[in-house]
Parts: structure tokens; sequence; C-alpha cells
């Protein structure tokens, strides 16, 4: 059980550099981004087939499969502000097509890294400590350093307008701001954020399979749902920016733990799916029924409330 | 200063819905002028601001802005030259964002955004300054989110940012009219504040006759997409609202009754 938890930690940060891919495109731009199943298989696939069939260093590796995902972002960002294809639809397609490529960039549905080194394999060997206890400190890092950055980012001018792009598309306008251009940029480096994922992910579990990504923004948006929930029942109601980066990624640690207890418990690995849906749909659910649950109260007392 | 000549724009070309919004519109402005631009639902008020700033492309005609054309610029890239305030008091600004952020978004309209931090220290001064001249005890809430705020409050915040770095023209699009009568006053009073402090040229569309003969130096009355009546100076301060309904129902005939217009 110790061991299930401890892969679900770790399982829970790798994938938490998706979340915060996601967290970008569902919180700051307001669009939910379909790209990211195909990206993040993509980034996995490029990175497996770049160490297995090139000898790539494994670092470059990742580097290589952030960028696919970069480029990934970029024609679903294209899609939208050039053609003004919605952007539900400009990442499916994104998505689909993403499919057939990672099958022709792999050559079949699977590729296995057991022979060769991972990132994580190397520094498990130069320091002799266990890989599981590897896989959290390395993710641990990335993830550390990814909510700085982007912390930073979202702080600069560009990135402030991108938040007011999210926030107020026809007063970023107004403001000089071009907004094709902001949503481009969020579209590719949320992609580029899921397919470093991808890639680290395919490092640890030391394969790449066609289907990684499936149901991909889901976890995302669970995560991100979960993450927020906790912030609000954490004293002092975590509302900066900061700590609304550090939920996300605790979010999707703690979906890990809880798929992995009750996996444990003996529910079938393929429910989750399922599941996932569940915990989204009614977190997204319950604020609305809450509010009209309220308006409905204050009607029935005579509207004073 | 602005010009527009032959200003065309037709909606929903080929349907049922077809509307000439803008019929072959001319208009100049002198740097200076604060021009109140008043005329019934339909006449086209609104969508010539929104041809000003880019908001849709034209189908024929030019605007020329200090002897350039922009009539090819996109709506961002205008947006150097334009200070707009919107009806919507939500339109103006980012609900999710901290005033100051808001603030600072405006100050570089027109700039080219860089990886440098998106406020400074001093800037914030600067905006607690400038927040206290609005008289709404807003400098002590720069970091609150805008989304907390009243119509009113946001109204004059976005009248603030469209100033902040000064336009060269300032749109505003019946900024007071889903106001309060009290708000609606106190952000009418900020705007004549705020256009005297630096001669701004400036063009306010409004609903309210009163406000349209008050303020400004001169007036636009427009009908069916064109320009029915230009006022300025001494004849406009002469004018009164018996003046302006006669000519209104000259040009509109019995539309007139129905008119919202009335209530100013």
């Amino acid at each position: 059980m110790l061991l299930a938890l401890q892969g679900a930690v770790s399982q829970g940060i790798l994938w938490g550099v998706m979340v915060l891919g996601v967290f970008i495109t569902y919180k700051l731009l307001d669009i939910a981004d379909l790209t990211c199943d195909g990206s993040l298989a993509l980034g996995g696939c490029v990175c497996a087939i770049l160490v297995v069939q090139y000898g790539c260093n494994p670092w470059l590796a990742v580097g290589a499969g952030t960028l696919a995902g970069v480029v990934a972002g970029a024609v679903t960002g294209l899609l939208h502000t050039l053609f003004s294809i919605p952007a539900i639809l400009a990442g499916i397609l994104t998505q689909i097509s993403l499919w057939s490529i990672n099958l022709r960039i792999m050559g079949k549905s699977n590729v296995p890294l057991l022979k060769h080194d991972t990132i994580f394999s190397t520094i498990a060997g130069a320091t002799g400590l266990p890989q599981s206890t590897i896989t959290i400190v390395v993710g641990a890092a990335f993830a550390v350093a990814l909510v700085a950055g982007l912390y930073w980012f979202f702080g600069t001018e560009v990135g402030s307008a991108l938040r007011a792009t999210g926030n107020n598309e026809s007063m970023s306008r107004a403001l000089g701001i071009n907004t094709s251009s902001t949503k481009l940029v969020a579209l590719m480096l949320s992609n580029g954020l899921v397919g470093l994922s991808g890639a680290l992910i395919c490092q640890s579990q030391k394969y790449a399979d066609i289907g990684m990504g499936t149901g991909a923004i889901i976890i995302g948006l669970a995560a991100i749902v979960i993450g927020e929930v906790l912030g609000r029942l954490t004293p002092g109601k975590l509302r900066s920016f900061s700590s609304r980066l550090v939920a996300a990624v605790v979010g999707s640690i703690v979906y890990f733990l809880i798929r992995a207890i009750v996996l444990q418990l003996g529910m079938d690995a393929n429910d989750m799916k399922l599941l996932s849906a569940c915990i989204v749909a009614v977190a997204l659910a319950v604020p609305v029924v809450w509010e009209r649950y309220q308006l409905r109260r204050s009607y029935a007392r005579g509207g004073e409330a | 200063m602005l010009t527009l000549s032959n200003v065309r724009k037709v909606f929903n070309r080929g349907t049922v819905n077809e509307k000439v919004a803008l019929d072959g519109l001319n208009l100049h402005l002198d740097k200076g002028d604060f021009v109140t631009v008043i005329g019934g639902n339909g006449a086209g008020k609104s969508t010539m601001l929104n041809m000003i700033a880019g908001v849709y492309p034209l189908d024929s005609g030019t605007v020329t802005l200090d002897g350039n054309d922009i009539s090819r610029l996109s709506e961002h890239a205008r947006a150097r030259y334009l200070g707009r305030v919107f009806q919507d008091p939500m339109r103006g600004t980012a609900a999710d964002m901290q005033i100051d952020e808001n603030l600072a978004l405006a100050r570089r309209r027109g700039q080219r955004r860089t990886l440098r931090w998106g406020i400074t220290r001093a800037e914030r001064d600067e905006y607690r300054a400038a927040l206290a001249t609005l008289g709404l005890g807003l400098e002590s809430r720069l970091s609150d989110k805008v989304g907390l705020l009243s119509g009113g409050q946001r109204q004059a915040i976005t009248l603030l940012m469209a100033t902040l770095k000064e336009p060269d023209l300032l749109l505003l699009d019946e900024h007071t009219a889903a106001l309060d009568p009290k708000t609606a006053a106190k952000v009418l009073e900020l705007t004549q504040q705020v256009v005297d402090r630096s001669g701004l040229t400036t063009i306010m569309v409004t609903h309210n006759m009163h406000d349209a003969i008050r303020l400004g130096n001169r007036l636009v009355m427009m009908a069916d997409g064109r320009v029915i009546y230009d006022v300025r100076g001494e004849e406009k301060a002469r004018l009164h609202r018996a003046d302006l309904m006669a000519k209104f129902e000259e040009a509109a005939g019995t539309e007139f009754a129905n008119d919202r217009m009335l209530l100013g």
C-alpha cells in the first residue's frame, strides 16, 4: 500500500506539470484546450523514439518532447486565431491529427525504454538512491522551477496582457493588446508544459504509448478543481497567484492518491475515467446549484437577504 | 485631426436583416474639439465610434487621424491613439485583476509589451494619486479585484484608464447610460475634468439631450447613418432642447415619440 502511495505521489507530481499547462488555458484563458490529450502523448512519443531509435541523451529528449508540445499548441492556436475556429474545435482537430502523427512517429502503438537510460535512472545511478525516490525529487524540482517560472512570467507585461486577454478580450484590444498573439503564446506555453509532462511520464514509466494521453484533459481539470477546493478549505483562503499554481500541482498529487486508494480498494482501473469525469462534473455543478438554492431561499424570505 | 470621409458600413449584407449602419458618413474634428453625438436608436452613433476604433472593418471610405490613414489598421494597433470608455461598465475593466494591474495594463496602451515586470513601485504611487482625484476612496484599495467594485466605480476607473496615457482622441460610447442618475452625474463631472485638464479631443455619444447641450463645444445629430445637424461654439451654447427636438422631428418624423431620447 505504501509503495502504491509513493508511486501515486511521483505520478501526481509528473502529471502536475501537465496540470500547470491546463491551468494556463482553462483558468487564465478560459479555454478548455483539448489539444492536451494529443500533446501529452506527443511529448512522450517524441521523447521515447529519440532515446530508443536515435540514442539521444534523455535530457535532450525531454527538451524535444517539450518543443513538440509547443508546436502542437501553435497549430491549435493558429487554427483558432487565424481562421476563427472555436477553441474547443481547434483543440479537437489537433488532438485527432496527433493520434495519427504519434503513430507515425513511433511506427507502432507502444515503445518500451526498458534497456535505455532515462533522466531518472542516470541520477539514481549517480546518487545511489532508489529510482522511486529520485522520480519524486526530480519531479518536485521541475514543479518548483516551473511554478516559480510561471509566477514570474505572469507578472511581466506580456504575462499580464495574457491574463487580461482571458479576462476581458474587448478591453484588452482597446488597450492595444494583440489578443491573437497572446492566445497563441498561451496555447504554445500550455502545450509545451503538457509535452514536457508527457516526456517525463514516458521516462518514469519506461514506455511511451499511443493512448497515454487519453483523458488527460479530464485529469487536468479534476486536479485543478481538487486544488481549488483544497485551497478554499485552507485557512486564509489561498487566493494569490502563486498559491493557485501550487494548488494545481497539489491537486494533481491528491488526484493520483485518491486513484491509488480506490484502486487498492478493488475498483476496476477502467472505471477511473468515469470517476474523474464525475469529480469534474460535480465540482462544476455544485457552485451553480448552490447559487440557485441561495436565490430561491432569499426569494422565499421575501428578498431580504 | 480626425476625418471620416464617406464611411459606409452595412451589417448582415444580403440577408433580410440587412442594415445600413453608416451611409456615406462625413465628419471632421479639429484638435481640442469636444463633440457630443445624439441620435435615435440605430442612427449609427455607436457604429461610428466602432469604425473609428477598428472594431469592424469598413465597407468603404477612410478614417484619417492626424494625417495618417488608419482605415486598415487593426483594433489593437489603433489603440495607441485612442482612449475608449464603453456603455457597459463590465467591458472596460478586467474583473479578476487588481485595480493597480488594470491601470498598469492601460498605462502601457500602444507600447510594446516586454518581459519587464508588469507594474513598478513608482507606478503604484502614481496610481494612488490618480485614483485620489476620482474622490471615490479607491486610492486605498489598489490591490482589490476590480470585480468587487460597483458599476459606477468601474466606469470611473475605465475613464481613468482611457486617459492615463494621454490619447489623441477619446471615445465615450454612452458611458453613463448604464449608471444611476447620481453616479452618472459624478462620472460626467469626472469626464469634464479629464477632458479639460489637457484639452483632449473627444467624441461623446449620449442619449441625454441635456448632457449633449451642456457639455462640449460642438454637437452632432445623426440619423440613418449620416450627420444631419452639426452645430458649434456660440450657436451651440444658445441651443435649447426644443430646437433639437424640432430638428429631430424633421429628420425622423413620427418615430420620435417612441424614442428614448425623450427621457433626456
